[in-house]
Formats: C-alpha cells, structure tokens, sequence
C-alpha cells in the first residue's frame, strides 16, 4: 500500500476549500475548520474507492489524527 | 433466496404529485453558508417541495391518480388492486388504502391494502402488485407511493431536515401478454435503527416525554416523533450492499450493465449514488437525477425521477430499466422492468 503522503494528498484533494499542505499525519482530522459528518461521509467514500475498505462509525470515533485512519485503512487492508 | 421474475405484466402509466411550497437549502439557517453550500455540494439537494402541515401522501396520491386515470381512460370499476406504500399514512388505523378506495371512487370489488416500506417501497411494491396480479390474472392495478417525510423531520437536527422532500405517486399496472419484469429483493433489520420514528408505535408507545426535543450534538435536536438517522450506517450500508444487490440481478437475467438504458436509482444522495454507480461503472448519461430540485422522497424517488429526467426520453420507446431503491429498514432490492409506451405525465404541483 502507498505511504502516508499520498493518502493525505487524496483527502486534501477532496476537500476544495482547504489550503493545500496543511493536514500532516499528526492533524486531528475534526479540527479542520468546519468539520461535519459530510466530511467523514466524503472520507468514508473516498477510502472505499481508492483503497477497498469501509470505515465504520466506530472506526472514525476511535480515530483522532489522519495517521490513526490511515493505519486502520492499512489493518483492514491486510 | 428473493431473486425472482414474473411473467406477463407491464407499467402503462406513471404520474407524480408534490406540494407547490419549496424549500431551498441556502435558507437553512441553522447552519453557516459555508456549511450549507458543502451540504448541497455533497448531497445534491438544492431544493425540496414540502407539504403543508395537513397536507397527507394519500392527498398526494390522489391527485396523481386521477390525472393518469383519465389520460389512460381507464374506467374506475376495472380497477381490481390498489396498493398504498407509504410509511406516512393517514391514520395508525385504518389502512390509508381502503380510505382512497373510497376516495378515488374505485369499485368495492377492488382489493386494497398497505405496505409500509421507505426508500426500496417502490421496488417492493412493484413485485407485490405484480405477483399478485400475474397470479391471479387481474387485469389493471394501481401502486400508489409516495411520503410526506418532512412532516417528521426536526428543523433543528441538520442530519435530516435538509435532505428530504415530498410526493405521491401512481402507478398504472396491466396484465400483457409476454412483458417481464425480473427483482431482486433483500433486508437486514439488524439495521433497523439506521433509519428510525422511535416512539408512537407499539414498542414504544407516544408518552409526554416523546415530545421532549433533545440536544444530540452540535445542529441535532429533535424529539422521539421524529425522524432519526444515521448518516454513516447508512452510507456504509449502500456502499457494501447496492452493487451486489444489483449485480446478482444482472447475471439472473443475463444482462450486462451495458445491456441497461437507464438506471433509476433511489434519490438518497449524492455522494451515496455516484459512489455506487462508480463502483458499477455506470455511464453518467444512464443515471438520472432529481435530488436537486425535489430532494430525497422516499419510496416516491424512483417514479419521480423517472418523470423529472427522462420523460421524453422514453415516450414510445421500448427501453430496458433497471430500478434499484435501498435504505430503512434495512431493505433493498432492484427490479430491471421493460419499459414500452409508457404514459409519463409532467409532474403536477400541487396547492
């Protein structure tokens, strides 16, 4: 599976409104300005499509920075 | 395992009510523009009709009926079924269905019932009047579907009060010789809190407190008559099932995604649908849309959609259309019709 960075560029490209290069692994996704459960609906796709796995609604209430969803992403994956 | 067809059996007609009142989503202000403008990005709905309050799915339906009625000139006392699917009905008791038997001025030797199905109503009730009539031989049958869902949303809860809009439907059902219609039909009620009305049943009877609004989180506030939903059971729910659903239905009939003119999904919204019909590489041309302008309606999306975006398309044509309707319950199935010299009539707005 491809590294961190690449993941963090697929959410950031979902995400029109937000300025390019500010999430980093350690950003805790709910603090991006106006988070709302769109944006976990928007990241729940988005990880189907590019990567196979569904998310649940306990896996997104566990995480707290992109690094947490990107290693279940890669759990799930193995 | 619900995978079945039935023989000898065709749509003649469709027609579609919704109430004249529109709602815009910019106007929701309890939420910020920013916020608004992501919701109608995400989810597709820009505008819904909504009902005014006493204002039912059966009136709805009534209306819709009786223009297709006379635009068929179809005769009242011919009509030997008619089923209303609806999980907003006039009453808890009588069922909806007798009071329109009534209403429509149908023959009393008209068979009538309920059916109380949400999002994959449609489907169903289309594999219910059709069974029934393909094994009993009657000739002409009316599906009534629709929902007033507004009536139970909270203003305040942000998670539902945007999404939905209003409508009745009716569907005209005829015995033919050697017309098709093949279903797929499944549920999961392990899910049935996805989607949920807690009290007013029986289960949990209305009580004083049923009417007690409650905070859940930041723009979600409602109380226990209303709608409650779960954004992200449901979303994941259509993402694991809908293409599977649909898939075992095109190898039942053979038919390749390709083989299918049109696709008629349930309006649920729009990062749901493009999801699935990505997953089913389904060109954008055979996917239609009416969430922008009407919203999520309930078992009413399907024939509602078919009218809004494709009415021209299909006058006097013999197309292929797969229908696929899935939500509360858990229940969702598909259903590929032939769909021949179909009467679709313009959308009626009504006061």
């Amino acid at each position: 599976m491809e590294d961190i960075a690449a993941f963090i560029k697929k959410i950031e490209n979902e995400f029109e409104e937000l300025p390019k290069e500010t999430l980093k692994p350690e950003t805790s996704f709910r603090q991006i300005d106006d988070w709302s459960s769109m944006h976990a609906l928007i990241i729940i796709a988005l990880i189907d499509s590019e990567y196979d796995v569904l998310l649940s609604g306990e896996d997104l209430r566990t995480a707290e920075t992109i690094q947490d969803l990107f290693n279940i992403v890669k759990t799930k994956r193995s | 395992m619900a995978l079945f067809s039935i023989e000898n059996i065709q749509i003649k007609g469709i027609s579609c009510a919704v109430p004249k009142d529109i709602y815009s989503n910019m106007d929701y202000e309890r939420i910020s523009i920013k916020e608004r403008e992501m919701l109608i990005r995400t989810t597709g709905v820009e505008k819904r009709h909504v009902a005014k309050f006493g204002t039912t799915t059966a009136d709805l339906c009534k209306v819709a009926t009786n223009k297709l009625l006379n635009e068929l000139k179809w005769q009242r006392s011919d009509i030997e079924i008619l089923i209303f699917v609806s999980q907003s009905r006039d009453y808890l008791i009588p069922a909806t269905a007798c009071i329109l038997q009534n209403r429509l001025e149908l023959s009393k030797n008209c068979m009538a019932f309920d059916v109380n199905m949400g999002c994959s109503g449609y489907v169903y009730g289309l594999s219910i009047i059709a069974g029934i009539m393909a094994a009993t031989k009657l000739k002409k049958g009316l599906l009534l579907v629709g929902d007033v869902s507004t009536l139970n949303t909270s203003y305040k809860d942000k998670s539902t009060f945007p999404l939905f809009g209003d409508a009745g439907t009716c569907t005209a059902i005829q015995f033919v010789d050697g017309a098709q219609m093949n279903f797929n039909l499944q549920t999961d009620g392990s899910g049935y809190e996805a989607i949920i009305i807690r009290d007013g049943g029986c289960r949990n009877y209305a009580s004083k407190e049923s009417f007690d609004s409650k905070k859940y989180s930041d723009g979600i506030e409602r109380n226990r008559v209303e709608l409650e939903l779960d954004g992200i059971q449901v979303f994941n729910f259509s993402l694991k099932e809908v293409h599977l659903n649909i898939l075992t239905l095109l190898e039942f009939r053979k038919n390749k995604v390709e083989e299918i003119d049109y696709f008629i999904f349930h309006q649920a919204n729009k990062l749901i649908n493009e999801s699935i019909r990505k997953k089913l590489k389904i060109p954008i041309e055979k996917f239609p849309y009416s969430m922008a302008e009407y919203g999520n309606t309930s078992s009413a999306s399907i024939p509602l959609t078919i009218l809004a975006a494709l009415s021209e398309n299909l006058q006097n044509q013999n197309q292929k259309l797969l229908l696929s309707g899935f939500g509360v319950g858990l229940s969702w199935g598909s259903a590929i019709i032939d769909f021949k010299n179909v009467v679709c009539l313009p959308i009626i707005e009504m006061d």
